[in-house]
């Protein structure tokens, strides 16, 4: 049967099933396939915290969104196009997200009354009209499945858990995926399990073959690559692009990188990468605690290592004392923190931006930390880099705060030039600075570098530089312990001064604000920080393109701001700050430039909706 | 099982706890480790032996001062680094292990000790105390045990005596103590020993025998406090009962003790537990054994000590046993991993471009 074939500049879909039903492996696999295909695209996985919850409940399901088109996006998307539902439960807890005339493709074998009550369906959706307005496909998954596969002789229970495959195929033909990279996926991954190897592949395959076949989907959809700058390419998570900037930061340094860390949720991955690039001088040490994490981490860097930790907001509260004596210590070190939603354990899998304020201020005493935040999963590559070149630089830890939505969403990396790279100088220390009252020869810990008030990085190992650091206040200069009044002033001011510095050396901030006809700008300024950067562009398309003048900035350095940000703020009447969080950087805003900024903030775990911000934005400017 | 060094301080350098430390040809003094800064101890305190004992101890290491760190964390004993002209760091409370595990791993031509308290190591820092100890971190650590927090002035602290009347507890302490060897033992620790601050002869043989120690070394020093704690360990130091209180532990010999040599550590033959027999017929009297790879009878031994008043106390290497380090096993696998990377740039441009990647022209 010649199927139709219709265009599409891009879609939204969403793979949702029980957390055992293998759905982010599906929705990777169709990012993968997507990605090699040259689309552009932006991934949301969302998973309960629970490994397995009970099956078949709302709690336990797993969904997965990749969100792809021609041309250039910024979010995983609003609302779904398509649905895969693998069970009730998945209908039911992912319905509500999408457009109306959405596809929704159901398993329907799993629609039995005890599964429909398990998702608290009195009623099967399938058979009365509460999916009248979507374009409801209930298929035969399981049992399809199971009839491809027979002939590996699996139980029915084994040969069903290829039903994730079955729908990958299925939606691979209906977008035109290419497949050949899931196959070869499927063959390395199961290689040691012939029997479920062939299951899975087959499954795949007759599922791309029923999308062919049936009568049930008259519509192959095509959307072409999207436009890129010339380059290699690859999909990269937040997480992945986080450890290589860790060890390009490395490299770029000649530091070896010695990470210190304990798990946690959702930072973990970043220690799993780490552990397999040992070859590159990487030591990966799992503590105890999270106390010993960064402990070991500040030890490695007293002794000349690049000295990282990695953690999630808990994490971060158990790690001050240390970052309090780096920040005394004036040691390099790098503290990241992939936020989730909190307080407390709160939501240990979703998304949020709420520990901006725990980074700048939750240590005791005056203990001014550098702050960097990655804008989108590809960014977080640089952000480490430069989170990197900073505590190196200005001897000083500095915090690098991804979220739970950077760490597992993915996007399209255009894999840069090594040696385009930054190089980074540790300048160690390597003779003497000061001469004795007699004339000899000494060594001062804490006499600075003029401009950059960074004190000298002495290795141990290094003859005639024997000091002692620690927690105490330092005199300044020689370093012995001091509890002189005016020297405690002096210090206090100096490290903060020291931080402050900082913006010297980072770079203006970047407005995007189009001119109209007339010459004139917005009035009103988006600015944004960390992971919003995808929501807050796609939301300031949509008011342009319906016709708003709207400007939009981004923050990679939240402490210190960039120099001219103040003048920023002021040249617009209305500054709009859309936050993960109950107003973080509205409150630092405000504090450090007195500009009454408007918050647009949202706790929900979740991305902020584009449609929702944009709206909000188009009041604002029509008020 | 074989030693790496024995406690008759006979054995000639270099240490194999510090084999890839660089040495140095020129004579050192006591002098070459004392720091220009004036030490704080209250006048009568147990650490200025301790100090004194250590700065005159490090010129027989033979090793470049610069490769030398000293790690605290924080109490009084925490000021030690200050004091010494090696590198140093006076770091967190309870946290010295962490740092210095750190340290060692990235770090293997240093020589790193912890200089910790009883409050320090076995109360913030317990958890960091049991890991390092468990990993076996080529690291000395010093814990000076007072039995009593000194710096806070005066609180009770897990070594001391069950009903123990302090600023905390004026009817009396009600949690029982620790025994720091035991607990290090329960551990596994692959060197565990214990002397007294007023005896620097046995002090310098344990710290020369901790040093030549490849892995974690603990060494529990019984330190009077003069001030919020003093004659806690009257017991082990005056002339009239100490005889009676120390039992010497020494590889190899059997462990008899008391005046005359009456008293002896024998083992039940019913029950197999150890106990203190007067006048025990020499073929009874247990003979210590440091490097049994099992630590059970050395926990035994440990259990002897008494967690009031000190009326007996093992003193000596309770276990002095070869195993593999946490920082060593590290240190290979990087070495491992790291055969034919080649240029690091050129690697890394290799791991940028893996996985799936496509090109647009």
């Amino acid at each position: 049967m010649a199927k139709q074939v219709q265009q599409l500049d891009r879609v939204i879909i969403r793979f949702a099933g029980d957390s055992g039903d293998g759905m982010q492996l599906t929705g990777d696999r169709f990012t993968q396939e997507t990605a090699s295909f040259g689309n552009d695209l932006s991934t949301l996985p969302n998973f309960p915290a629970e490994i397995r919850a009970p099956q078949g409940t709302l709690p336990g399901v797993s969904s997965f969104q990749v969100h792809l088109a021609d041309h250039d996006i910024l979010t995983p998307g609003d609302a779904p196009d398509v649905l895969v539902a693998m069970n009730p439960a998945a209908l039911k807890a992912n319905l509500g997200d999408l457009r109306r005339g959405a596809t929704v493709i159901v398993d329907s074998h799993d629609f039995t009354r005890r599964n429909l009550s398990k998702a608290g369906y009195a009623d099967s959706p399938l058979e009365d009209d509460s999916l009248d307005g979507y374009d409801v496909h209930p298929l035969e998954l399981t049992d399809m499945t199971v009839e491809a596969v027979k002939e590996f002789g699996l139980s029915r229970k084994d040969a069903s858990r290829a039903k994730n495959m079955f729908a990958l195929g299925l939606l691979s033909w209906m977008y035109g995926r290419p497949t050949e990279s899931t196959i070869a996926f499927l063959e390395r991954r199961f290689a040691s399990a012939p029997s479920i190897r062939d299951a899975n592949v087959e499954a795949f395959r007759a599922g791309w073959n029923f999308g062919e076949t049936t009568e049930a989907f008259s519509v192959q959809y095509e959307i072409k690559p999207a436009p890129m700058a010339p380059g290699t390419y690859r999909n990269i998570t937040g997480n992945l692009a986080l450890a290589y900037g860790l060890i390009a930061g490395s490299t770029q340094s000649g530091l070896p990188l010695f990470l210190g860390s304990y798990p946690i949720t959702p930072a973990s991955d970043i220690l799993h990468e780490l552990s397999k690039h040992k070859r590159f001088g990487v030591t990966t040490f799992q503590a105890e605690d999270e106390i010993a994490g960064i402990g070991a981490a500040l030890g490695a860097a007293f002794g000349g290592a690049l000295g990282v930790t990695t953690t999630s907001g808990p994490g971060l509260a158990l790690k001050s004392e240390t970052i309090g004596l780096a920040v005394m210590t004036e040691l390099p070190l790098l503290v990241v923190d992939v936020q989730r939603g909190g307080p407390s354990t709160g939501l240990p899998t979703k998304t949020e931006q709420a520990d901006l304020l725990q980074a700048m201020f939750g240590r005791n005493g005056e203990a001014p930390v550098p702050i960097i935040a990655p804008k989108s999963p590809a960014d977080c590559f640089d952000a480490a880099i430069e989170a990197t070149r900073i505590a190196v630089t200005y001897r000083t830890p500095v915090m690098l705060l991804s979220d739970g939505y950077l760490a597992n969403g993915s996007e399209p990396w255009h894999i840069p030039e090594v040696a385009d790279l930054p190089v980074i100088d540790p300048a160690f220390a390597t003779t003497p600075n000061h001469e004795s009252a007699k004339g000899d020869p000494e060594f001062w810990p804490y006499l600075r570098d003029e401009q950059t008030l960074a004190r000298p990085w002495a290795r141990p190992g290094t003859a005639g530089l024997e000091h002692r650091i620690g927690g105490l206040e330092k005199g300044e200069g020689h370093g012995n312990i001091s509890y002189d009044p005016a020297n405690h002033d002096h210090m206090v001011r100096t490290r903060a001064e020291k931080v402050a510095r900082i913006a010297r050396d980072i770079p203006p901030t970047e407005v995007d604000d189009p001119l109209d006809e007339q010459g004139r700008g917005a009035s009103v300024l988006v600015l944004g920080w960390g992971s919003t950067y995808g929501p807050i562009g796609a939301a300031v398309r949509q008011v342009r393109s319906a016709g708003h003048p709207v400007a939009q900035a981004h923050l990679r350095h939240l402490n210190p701001f960039p120099d001219d940000l103040g003048d920023v703020l002021r040249r617009y009447d209305t500054v709009m700050v859309p936050e993960m969080n109950l107003g973080q950087l509205s409150m630092l805003l405000r504090a450090r430039f007195l500009v009454d900024v408007v918050g647009y903030n949202q706790v929900r775990g979740l991305p902020l909706r584009a449609a929702e911000l944009a709206e909000a934005i188009t009041k604002e400017i029509t008020r | 099982m074989t030693a790496t060094g024995t406690s008759t301080g006979t054995e000639p350098l270099p240490f194999p706890g510090l084999r890839e430390v660089p040495g140095t040809d020129t004579a050192q003094t006591r002098k070459d480790f004392t720091s220009d800064q004036e030490v704080r101890w209250c006048p009568g305190c147990g650490d200025y032996a301790v100090l004194a004992a250590v700065q005159g101890f490090l010129p027989e290491l033979g090793l470049r001062r610069e490769n030398i760190v000293f790690i605290s964390g924080i109490g009084c004993s925490s000021r030690f680094p200050y004091y010494l002209d090696t590198f140093g760091m006076h770091s967190i409370h309870g946290r010295a292990p962490a740092i210095a595990t750190g340290l060692a791993t990235s770090r293997e031509d240093l020589s790193v000790w912890v200089v910790t308290g009883d409050g320090d190591a076995l109360s913030i820092g317990g958890n960091h105390l049991i890991h390092a100890l468990r990993r076996n971190v080529n690291m000395t650590i010093l814990l000076f045990n007072n039995r009593i927090y000194g710096l806070t002035k005066g609180q009770y602290s897990p070594t001391s005596e069950p009903g123990k009347v302090t600023k905390s507890t004026p009817m009396g302490s009600l949690d029982n103590p620790f025994n720091p060897v035991s607990l290090a033992l329960g551990a596994e620790a692959t060197f565990v020993a214990r002397t007294v601050d007023s005896d620097r002869k046995h002090l310098t043989e344990v710290l020369r025998a901790a040093a030549a120690h490849r892995g974690t070394s603990l060494v529990e020093i019984y330190q009077n406090c003069p001030i919020f704690n003093d004659g806690a360990f009257d017991s082990v130091k005056d002339n009239d009962t100490r005889d009676d209180a120390i039992i010497p532990l020494r590889h190899g010999e059997p462990i008899r003790f008391g005046r005359e040599g009456r008293l002896g550590v024998v083992r039940d033959p019913a029950t197999g537990a150890l106990r203190i027999a007067e006048d025990p017929a020499d073929a009874d009297v247990l003979t210590h054994d440091a490097h049994a790879a099992d630590p059970s009878t050395a926990f035994a031994l440990s259990r002897l000590t008494d967690s009031g008043v000190l009326a007996h106390a093992p003193v000596g290497i309770f276990r002095q046993v070869e195993a593999a380090t946490y920082d060593d096993s590290a240190r290979d696998q990087v070495h491992v991993a790291s055969q034919g990377t080649g240029d690091r740039r050129e690697a890394l441009a290799g791991l940028l471009s893996s996985g799936d990647t496509w090109t647009v022209v």
